[in-house]
């Protein structure tokens, strides 16, 4: 549910009474998704007043002659009455604060909205409720978008062919070069390389589907080699001659426990205050920490620029797709899609990419970096992503409209959190322990007005281009604000981030004022 | 002009240097007196001064033409390939003679003409005022005063005229002092600390030997350590590892001992010699120049250069000065070997750590001036603008520039001015653009006439002052009074805007603080408008003027985003990228970044069909 479909009135003139002490405030009033605004006009102070709508705990209407009164009654006991005029404006106004301030976040980023802007963008593509029941693929969320040639029962075929029956299904599609991005996971091929008419003719649709002519590529995070071996354990890749237009690209990714080991060992360096430089700069190379932030990022990269550039399908698969393929996928959606670098966006990208798609984070995230246990099924796949992303952020300072504090959040909330977002493994999971009944969704927690300035960019501009950042190692960084955060003072960037802020605002209201002058001219 | 022989050249292309494409940009090559230009079909222009070269290379001949490849002291790095190999070799050959003049006087800076004129010039090179230095850090005082000891370079040719010491200390104190000092380097004043009442000062190795002492040092010392009323001992502070000190020891040279000199403390802070700094540059641009490197290649490389290990140094030794002055209210004496390079750079970082004033854009002019310029820092040898000794060049003074770089990413408000303003100083002492930095010591630059025949570089620099601006300075702030870094080894990462500073490919797209610096100014301007039209409005008002006017003048004052001038002598010289325009690179081109490579799959003409197909494709995408 669209929160714009609960605004039926865009705005009124109104007077706020805010109890005995506050003088009142005339202005306009307006209802957003998430708030209620007065705005009285740019001479007043303050020239703004806000509401979260969350915090309006019951609402009363009244209406007299051509005028109506609301009186609201928050949660942290404020008793606030808005005078409006109009009947009509003061109803619809009351009707929409009351749908909003329910609004139940849990539905904020459902993968049938992303169907419905695919929708809008091709016609090949549907969304299938096949795994209504979880069972063609248990990690899975109950509806996820498959070509429209492909029936349920193909994809049934397809998921017993794939580990963990994770068939492909569309990840992203690329309206300008109408190319898409998918994943799955490996098939199961096994030593006897078998194949599956169904998931054939599924990748050959998606060709079909796409922009005519289109080539498929299989980014395989695997190597070569690794691949081979795993069709002793029944898995395997994709044949050539069985997938006619696709092609298999390897790009090994670390992933599991190496790459846990390699967080483990970076936090252990950036925890020693003592060490000589050389130490220092040794054991930033031997973690090998930055080395996977390159492949990961240039093998995004890969998969963005064969969509963008080379007009080609991609399938992104590793072993389970849980992790490295999430990865890639998440990541080139972000270099290509300009609508998942604003805050929802990018919201909606981690809750469909990897809460939605799957990935494990109650086995990943068990423990952190300090844990003396041993890690089974522990890695920072996460923690990667949101390291990339922090790295595209540096390269594209104005391109992104969340700062470093929302992924700095989000770390934080993947690995202990009082919401329940990150919890569970799969949306089945998910389902069987009524997270969504029983806990509080992240995205509402950090949509909070307060917490905004912490995770918003001050100087975002919207960026309609694709990000292509520089995979060299000159160019990449360690992420002091994640690995030093308690080692080292952060006082002084804080402080520069806060003049930034500063200088932003001023700008606004600089510029707002403009106007204020120009009005006052009918008067000579 | 006699060793031009080619002026210009044809279908040259040139290569970049890191993007994997190997796409090369064709354009003309134009060699001049003083810069090679290459102009590329775009229009684009590539000027390189030849001081600025600091190596040319010919490779071998390939089928495409004959490599050139250019090494710059500003660490720019350009691969041309020439057609003919005639061609390359006149400007091979023209190159080699034109970037090593053997001569003073066959510098830029004695052709260098910005058209202004004789007056102009004088107070351009008066614009930094040593005299007034002193005075605003409160010396000549009781107990510091002007000497004219070395009135005529008499004591010491190396030193200024101009010399602060002790009052206590008189002149045949002064001259036997001199005497046991290395090159007559003798210890006077270089930071006086106003309200500790303490000092830092300078000279070079006492000629102790294994036992040799001289009563008049002795003195001299303790009259330092008089000079300051709070305290009874004063910190003697040699800059080398103690066994090169040691060493020195055998060559009648060495350190104060301890026992000869009363209350002092004396202590090592193990910086190491220009030979060792420049090789340690070297491999590290070697590593960070290697294409196709890896992550774990340059840390390794970082590691095994021990760049960052001697910048860390550096900056802890000042560290150790700053903390003796405020803590301890203790005067401090640094040495080196002849206290003209690691002397220079921890007294400066010292003063910068302790006086928010160095930290304006006319404070570190002046910093400069003084311990570096003034106190004989050999800029032409170390910057090799003269065909010398290869022995004598060391980037002792790109090395300050990093250390101050590493304190303004510690402490982004603290500083008035921003990186590009220290990339601009580095391009120019390698430019022999200005005098400034022509010589190695004052009494050289007299010799050479070089206020009356070349210009200074910073009145050019204040003119250009809103580009070195930092737009999050916060000028009074009680917290940056003296700044305490964190030596820590985390704290020091690799510079790549000095050391990539040409290679664009590996910048940021987007630069933040051009975004700033405008937002910023536009705030100004539009408060500016609003007080002008506010003022205009009110004006018309009492003049009760018809309103047919307010238009017109409404559209008199325009909020336009300003746009920095570029003054001419500045225009051969890029800085970061995107300083000339705002947010340039919204997005680059994939195939500028290594991970193209991987695509290099993309394009393999595999089954015959699919190629075909995929031709046709790429012409209607």
């Amino acid at each position: 549910m669209e929160f714009s479909e609960l605004i039926r009135t865009g705005q009124a003139q109104a007077e706020l009474l805010r109890g005995p002490e506050a003088p009142p405030l005339r202005g306009t009033l307006c209802v957003t998704g998430h708030h209620l605004l007065l705005s009285p006009g740019p001479q007043a102070t303050p020239d703004l007043w806000l509401l979260l709508l969350r915090s309006v705990d019951s609402i009363e209407k009244r209406v007299a002659g051509d005028s109506g009164t609301i009186t609201l009654r928050c949660k942290d006991l404020r008793v606030l009455q808005l005078d409006i005029e109009g009947v009509e404006a003061t109803l619809n106004i009351a009707r929409s604060i009351e749908g909003l301030r329910l609004g139940d976040a849990w539905h904020f980023h459902p993968p049938e909205r992303y169907y419905k802007r695919v929708a809008r963008e091709t016609n090949a593509w549907r969304l299938s409720e096949a795994n209504e029941d979880f069972s063609l693929c248990p990690s899975y969320p109950r509806a996820v978008i498959v070509p429209r040639a492909v029936d349920d029962d193909a994809l049934a075929r397809s998921a017993r062919f794939r580990q963990g029956g994770r068939f492909p299904v569309l990840s992203y599609h690329h309206a300008p070069s109408r190319t898409v991005l998918l994943r799955s996971s490996q098939p199961l091929t096994g030593p006897q390389k078998r194949r599956c008419a169904e998931d054939e003719a599924l990748l050959r649709a998606v060709l079909a589907g796409s922009r005519p002519g289109a080539r498929g590529f299989i980014v395989d995070t695997r190597s070569a080699q690794t691949a081979k071996q795993a069709r002793m354990t029944g898995g395997g890749t994709e044949a050539k001659a069985a997938y006619l237009g696709w092609k298999r690209l390897h790009r090994p990714l670390e992933r599991g426990r190496p790459l846990q080991e390699s967080f483990v060992h970076l936090v252990e360096a950036c925890g020693d205050l003592e060490q000589s430089m050389d130490h220092w700069l040794s054991r930033l190379a031997g973690c090998r920490w930055l080395a996977h932030v390159k492949e990961a990022l240039s093998t995004a990269c890969l998969a963005a620029q064969g969509m963008e550039r080379e007009g080609a399908c991609i399938l992104v698969h590793g072993a389970e797709g849980t992790d490295s393929t999430l990865l890639v996928t998440s990541l080139a959606q972000l270099i290509l899609d300009p609508s998942s670098r604003t805050m929802a966006g990018f919201q909606e990208l981690v809750e469909r990419e990897w809460i939605q798609a799957g990935h494990p984070f109650q086995l990943r995230c068990a423990h952190s970096a300090f844990s003396h246990a041993h890690p089974k099924h522990e890695a920072p796949t996460f923690l990667l992503f949101l390291d990339c992303v922090w790295q595209l952020g540096r390269q594209f300072p104005l391109s992104l409209e969340f700062g470093e504090g929302m992924l700095l959040a989000l770390f934080d909330h993947a690995y202990a959190s009082p919401f329940g977002t990150f919890l569970c493994n799969s949306e089945q999971e998910r389902c069987l322990c009524e997270v969504r009944t029983r806990t509080h969704s992240l995205w509402s927690g950090l949509n909070q007005l307060k917490e905004q300035r912490k995770l918003r960019n001050p100087l975002y501009v919207p960026n309609p281009l694709a990000l292509w950042p520089s995979v060299e190692p000159q160019s990449l960084r360690l992420w002091q604000g994640l690995f030093l955060r308690w080692t080292r003072p952060p006082e002084p960037s804080e402080a520069a981030w806060e003049k930034v802020w500063q200088i932003v605002t001023d700008q606004e209201k600089t510029e707002g004022s403009q106007p204020t002058v120009s009005a006052s001219e009918p008067q000579l | 002009m006699e060793h031009i022989r080619t002026t210009k050249v044809e279908q040259v292309k040139l290569l970049d240097r890191f993007s994997s494409s190997n796409k090369a940009l064709t354009g003309t090559l134009y060699l001049t007196a003083t810069h090679l230009l290459f102009i590329d079909s775009h229009q684009k222009e590539t000027w390189i001064l030849h001081h600025h070269i600091a190596s040319v290379e010919k490779l071998a001949l390939t089928t495409s033409g004959c490599p050139l490849v250019i090494q710059c002291k500003n660490f720019r790095t350009v691969h041309f390939i020439v057609p003919r190999e005639r061609d390359c070799h006149d400007i091979y050959n023209s190159l080699l003679q034109l970037s090593k003049q053997a001569k003073y006087e066959d510098l830029y800076a004695f052709s260098y003409n910005p058209k202004q004129n004789d007056s102009e010039r004088r107070r351009g090179w008066q614009l930094i005022d040593l005299a007034e230095e002193y005075q605003r850090m409160g010396v000549p005082n009781s107990n510091w005063q002007l000497s004219d000891a070395n009135r005529d370079y008499k004591i010491c040719e190396t030193y200024p005229k101009e010399l602060y010491v002790p009052r206590i200390a008189s002149k045949p104190i002064i001259v036997g002092s001199s005497k046991f000092r290395s090159k007559g380097r003798f210890p006077v004043l270089s930071y006086y600390h106003q309200s500790k009442e303490a000092a830092i000062c300078r000279c070079s190795q006492p000629l102790s030997g294994f036992s040799a002492r001289c009563l008049e040092d002795e003195h001299l010392l303790q009259a330092i350590s008089k000079a300051n009323p709070a305290n009874r001992y004063m910190y003697v502070v040699d800059t080398r590892p103690r066994l090169n000190a040691m060493a020195n020891r055998a060559a009648g040279k060495g350190y104060e001992n301890e026992d000869n000199y009363s209350n002092i403390r004396f202590q090592f802070v193990g910086i190491e010699n220009i030979h060792v700094m420049r090789s340690s540059l070297q491999r590290l641009l070697e590593v960070s120049g290697t294409r196709g490197l890896s992550v774990g290649d340059l840390y390794s490389g970082l590691q095994s250069s021990g760049w960052l290990r001697h910048v860390q140094a550096v900056l802890g030794a000042a560290v150790v000065l700053a903390k003796a002055v405020t803590t301890e209210s203790a005067s401090v004496l640094v040495h080196c070997s002849d206290g003209w390079d690691r002397t220079s750079q921890v007294c400066s970082l010292g003063s910068l750590l302790l006086d928010p004033y160095y930290r304006t854009v006319r404070g570190f002019m002046v910093l400069i001036e003084k311990d570096w310029i003034s106190f004989g820092h050999k800029f032409s040898e170390r910057c090799g603008h003269l065909d010398g000794d290869p022995k004598e060049v060391s980037p002792v003074f790109t090395q300050f520039l990093e250390c101050v770089w590493h304190l303004t990413e510690q402490f982004p408000q603290a500083f008035e001015f921003n990186e590009a303003f220290l990339l601009q100083i580095h391009e120019h002492i390698h430019s022999c653009q200005f005098g400034n930095f022509i010589g190695n010591c004052q009494k050289e630059r007299e010799e050479l006439k070089l206020k009356e025949k070349t210009y200074s570089l910073w009145p050019f620099l204040l003119e250009d002052r809103e580009k070195y601006l930092n737009p999050l300075y916060r000028p009074q702030a009680q917290e940056f009074a003296v700044l305490e870094p964190n030596t820590v080894s985390f704290n020091f990462k690799f510079w790549r805007n000095m050391y990539h500073q040409f290679d664009r490919t590996l910048h940021p797209r987007q630069s933040v603080f051009n975004i700033v610096v405008n937002m910023n100014e536009q705030n100004k301007q539009l408060e500016n408008d609003i007080k002008d039209l506010e003022s205009q409005i009110k004006k018309r008002k009492n003049k009760q003027a018809d309103g047919v006017l307010t238009k017109e003048l409404l559209n008199s004052v325009r909020p336009e985003s300003p746009m920095l001038k570029t003054s001419l002598c500045f225009k051969e010289q890029t800085l970061l990228p995107g300083n000339d325009a705002l947010r340039t690179i919204d997005s680059s081109n994939p195939a500028d970044n290594r991970y193209s490579e991987y695509a290099e799959e993309f394009s393999k003409p595999d089954p015959a069909v699919v190629s075909l197909e995929y031709g046709v494709a790429r012409m209607t995408c």
